[in-house]
């Protein structure tokens, strides 16, 4: 891929890299200096010399890394690094996601991370950011992928939930671990009855708690003796425990998987579960058109997910459009089943 | 509209028995007459023809989504269904609507036949400003005649009766024959029994189960008639007041392709009702099933393909006689009947299906092998007491009538890898490599592509995804779990493969849920293949 010598960003084997800050973005392998959009796995990886992410997200990026050399920072505050002005701004994705926003001798390119436009009670909402340039995941980039509000999706959760507690059955929902679990537990009539969650969740609620997001009470499942409880339980687990021997505890049960991916009919049946909630993380097509028109960039470019497509229909709207290079998680409907816990992420898996 | 797409997203959604019961019988309860005829005639299969041509659907769906043509594309090969496609990339949904089934099939999609191109894109636009986006989906899957949703017509049988509180099978009985989607049909569909008139319509098919079991569990070998079972299509005869009918298995009425029977069953006594299976027949035996198809396709029955492809009823039952219904009488009684009124009419279009004698299950078994020489599949074994049920009951013990299938040529093995399709199944996995067992091991020695649908593919692939063991590459090893028959047309040895033996064209019959991996085939099975000789000529 060419690049002008200007450019703020460039695609490199070690990552998305800023050549006068000499800092990487979100890299994949081990550098000297990462800024950290967000927590996921393929963005947020271990071996790097410093990070500097924003404070919000500082227990669950370290829940996740370990020890770590982490400098925080507040949304909207600028950091200096070999010149370069670097502020994070919130991206809407979860918890401590944040837009990279680079500006260089009045220059300003923005680094999306992964990011979704519309409100969610645990994170900070998506705030637009003016650049001359502007690095945007694709992830849902067809038009066919058009979310419903959040009310009328949890809506449609706590009905459920509701119908299977009156009929003496637990309602096990597969979410992914970090970030749409949470949401759903923010989302949730909780009144309905108790919620038990898996350990893999557990742990990323207490950070969640622990940074100020209020979230209903939760049980571990292992913590609860009584049959009668469980029956009538809201169940958040990661899509891991699909087939596992951990829900046999929980007698009859009906399921349900949350992912953007559960839009489509074919990826619903294949997922073989009794209901698919379209709940994501991620932008959909509508808000990734608004996100781009709102940084009033001129050029756009296209990391992770229907890269070709977006840069196609980008192009033909009059954008100076082209492809990112990553080793993001893409598109793939594979990114729905990978396993949840943070050792097991494959590269390349999406994190929806 | 709302109720009908809710319990399509009902069905859809979930693939337990008992949670499709509920949500039918739930709509039953609640919906009108008119509205419940109408989604009986499409959950019962019944579909009308596309209504709207796929080209103008998609020019519409494209003008009104204002997406260009390749991004239209690039979302239908994501989506892979062209209804699904629509309904997501029209612009915001409208509020959705309470306007009855019925209406929306009368008033609004039954005139879009034959209507010229301006008013079908106007009526198509309208429509879609109205409903929401499931509603959208399951309009445009009416419109474009594919309509089609996991039921079994059984079930919905079943789950009308319940909300009704009637007996299943007299339902099943009054749903036989022409049925018109009307409230009056409706009503009298569900109206208290006795009393009705039954013209021309058939009884439901008792049918037969594919035996599996050892024969000696049957008991002694005198307690059953045996006879052929015939490759042709079930059918029943329904000859009342002067009139014919001729029924196949499928409720379709066929009478009048086959002027031939038409004729005949106007020779018999009225009051008589006949299960045969009807054939192309020449000299006494029956001609491949491919002849008998090629007629079928014919709107237009010359003399010359009257010639070439005649037909007879091969009659094995006497349901009906003098008006009487047999049905409860014991087998042999009917069969008796049957021989003389067979006999009596003279019709060389009615055959008798002939008793298979053997006075040993051995001896019986030495017959069935015989089989493929005679263009048949095998035996059917009839308990000589037994009465004509309905539909495929559920056994006790005492089975009342079996199939005795030879199938030579398939096998039952074990699904043990999997890899990607390509193209459109590109996500999917659906190229599979099967084993059967030596010695406890299980010894791959075929590899399936076709066969399955693709509902059955997507079942297949989401068992592989949550049993997958390995990964290697585009492939997956799967916990030796699944079984599925295989069929294939040849067999030989060959020494480049494991197996020992190579198959000619292996497809997927079917999945074997009812087969735990351990009662798969051996390869000692595939080795007797073999030797058992040649097909049928």
């Amino acid at each position: 891929m060419s690049h002008r010598s200007q450019d703020l960003v460039q695609a490199t084997p070690r990552g998305l890299y800023c050549p006068p800050g000499d800092f990487f973005i979100d890299p994949w392998r081990p550098v000297e200096r990462a800024v950290i959009t967000h927590a996921h796995a393929d963005h947020a990886r271990r071996g790097h010399g410093r990070y500097l992410a924003a404070g919000v997200g500082e227990r669950v990026l370290r829940a996740r890394l370990g020890e770590i050399s982490l400098q925080c920072v507040g949304y909207g505050e600028a950091v200096t690094i070999n010149g370069v002005r670097v502020s994070l701004h919130p991206a809407g994705h979860v918890l401590g996601s944040a837009q990279v926003r680079i500006d260089h001798g009045g220059e300003v390119w923005v680094v999306s991370g992964d990011y979704k436009v519309e409100p969610d009670a645990t994170c900070t909402a998506f705030e637009p950011v003016r650049a001359h340039a502007f690095v945007t995941e694709s992830t849902f980039g067809l038009p066919v992928y058009r979310w419903s509000s959040g009310a009328v999706l949890f809506e449609e959760v706590s009905r459920w939930w509701r119908g299977n507690a009156a009929a003496g059955r637990a309602s096990v929902v597969y979410a992914y671990a970090f970030g749409k679990a949470q949401r759903i537990l923010a989302g949730v009539d909780s009144s309905i009855g108790p919620i038990v969650c898996h350990g893999a969740v557990e742990a990323l609620n207490r950070a969640y708690r622990d940074s100020g997001v209020l979230l209903p009470p939760t049980l571990l499942a292992s913590h609860v003796a009584d049959r009668a409880v469980l029956s009538r339980a809201l169940v958040v687990a990661p899509p891991s425990a699909q087939g596992s021997p951990w829900l046999s505890r929980f007698g009859e049960y009906s399921d349900a998987f949350a992912s953007g991916w559960m839009q489509l009919r074919g990826a619903r049946r294949r997922r073989a579960v009794d209901r698919g909630f379209v709940l994501s993380d991620h932008a959909d097509w509508p808000g990734l058109v608004q996100a781009i028109r709102e940084s009033a960039a001129t050029r756009v470019f296209v990391t992770h997910g229907y890269v070709p497509v977006m840069v196609r229909w980008l192009q033909e709207q009059g954008w100076d459009a082209q492809p990112m290079e990553s080793e993001y998680g893409g598109e793939q409907d594979d990114g729905a089943e990978t396993s949840d816990t943070p050792e097991t992420i494959t590269p390349g898996a999406a994190q929806d | 509209m709302r109720a009908f797409a809710a319990l399509y997203a009902a069905l859809d959604a979930t693939t337990a028995t008992r949670g499709k019961l509920a949500a039918l019988r739930e709509y039953f309860s609640s919906a009108e007459d008119a509205d419940a005829a109408w989604a009986l005639y499409f959950l019962a299969g019944a579909r009308p023809r596309q209504v709207v041509p796929t080209r103008v659907l998609r020019e519409l769906a494209r003008e009104a989504s204002g997406v260009p043509e390749w991004l239209f594309e690039e979302s239908y090969q994501a989506v892979g269904d062209l209804a699904e496609t629509i309904a997501h990339l029209l612009p915001e949904p409208g509020a959705g609507s309470d306007a009855p089934l019925a209406r929306w099939i009368e008033q609004r999609l039954l005139p879009l036949r034959g209507a010229p191109e301006a008013e079908l894109r106007e009526r198509l636009r309208a429509a879609w400003r109205e409903l929401d986006t499931l509603g959208r989906f399951v309009w445009n899957k009416l419109i474009t005649g594919g309509f089609r949703v996991g039921v079994s017509r059984a079930l919905v049988t079943r789950a009308i009766a319940e909300a009704a509180g009637l007996d299943p099978q007299a339902v099943a009985e009054r749903l036989m024959g022409e049925w018109q989607p009307s409230a009056s049909h409706y009503r009298a569909l569900l109206a208290p029994a006795g009393g009705e008139a039954r013209l021309g319509r058939p009884y439901p098919f008792f049918l037969a189960h594919p035996l599996q079991q050892p024969l000696e569990s049957l008991g002694p070998v005198a307690h059953w008639h045996a006879e052929w079972k015939w490759d042709g299509i079930r059918g029943q005869l329904v000859c009342r007041g002067g009139a014919v009918f001729l029924w196949t298995r499928g409720e379709e009425l066929v009478t009048e392709r086959f002027p031939e029977m038409a004729a005949m069953g106007t020779a018999l006594p009225p009051g008589t009702v006949i299960d045969g299976e009807i054939l192309a027949w020449r000299d006494g035996a029956p001609l491949p099933f491919a002849v008998l198809q090629q007629r079928i396709g014919r709107k237009q029955l010359g003399p010359k393909v009257l010639a070439q492809a005649p037909v007879a009823l091969v009659a094995y039952d006497l349901l009906e006689a003098d008006g009487e219904d047999l049905r409860p009488r014991p087998f042999h009684e009917r069969r008796a009947r049957l021989e003389a009124l067979v006999m009596q009419a003279g019709q060389p279009a009615l055959v008798l299906s002939p008793v298979v004698t053997g006075h040993s299950w051995d001896a019986l078994t030495a017959l069935r092998e015989g089989s493929r020489a005679r263009g048949v599949e095998g035996l059917m074994l009839k308990r000589r007491e037994s009465a004509y049920g309905a539909g495929r009951v559920k056994l006790g013990p005492g089975g009342e009538w079996w199939k005795w299938k030879i199938d030579p040529l398939s096998v039952d093995a074990v699904l043990v890898y999997a890899q990607r399709g390509h193209g459109r199944r590109a996500s999917l996995y659906t190229d599979y490599t099967f084993a059967v067992w030596n010695d406890g091991v299980l010894v791959p020695f075929a590899k399936a592509y076709s066969g399955l649908s693709d509902a059955e593919i997507q079942q297949v692939d989401a068992f592989i995804r949550a049993n997958t063991l390995e990964k290697f590459g585009p492939v997956r090893s799967v916990r030796a779990q699944l079984v599925m028959e295989l069929g294939f047309e040849g067999i030989q040895r060959s020494a480049r493969h494991k197996s020992g033996v190579a198959v000619r064209f292996p497809r997927m019959l079917r999945i074997r849920t009812d087969k735990p991996a351990t009662e798969a085939d051996s390869l000692a099975h595939l080795h007797q293949l073999l030797h058992s000789g040649d097909p049928a000529p």
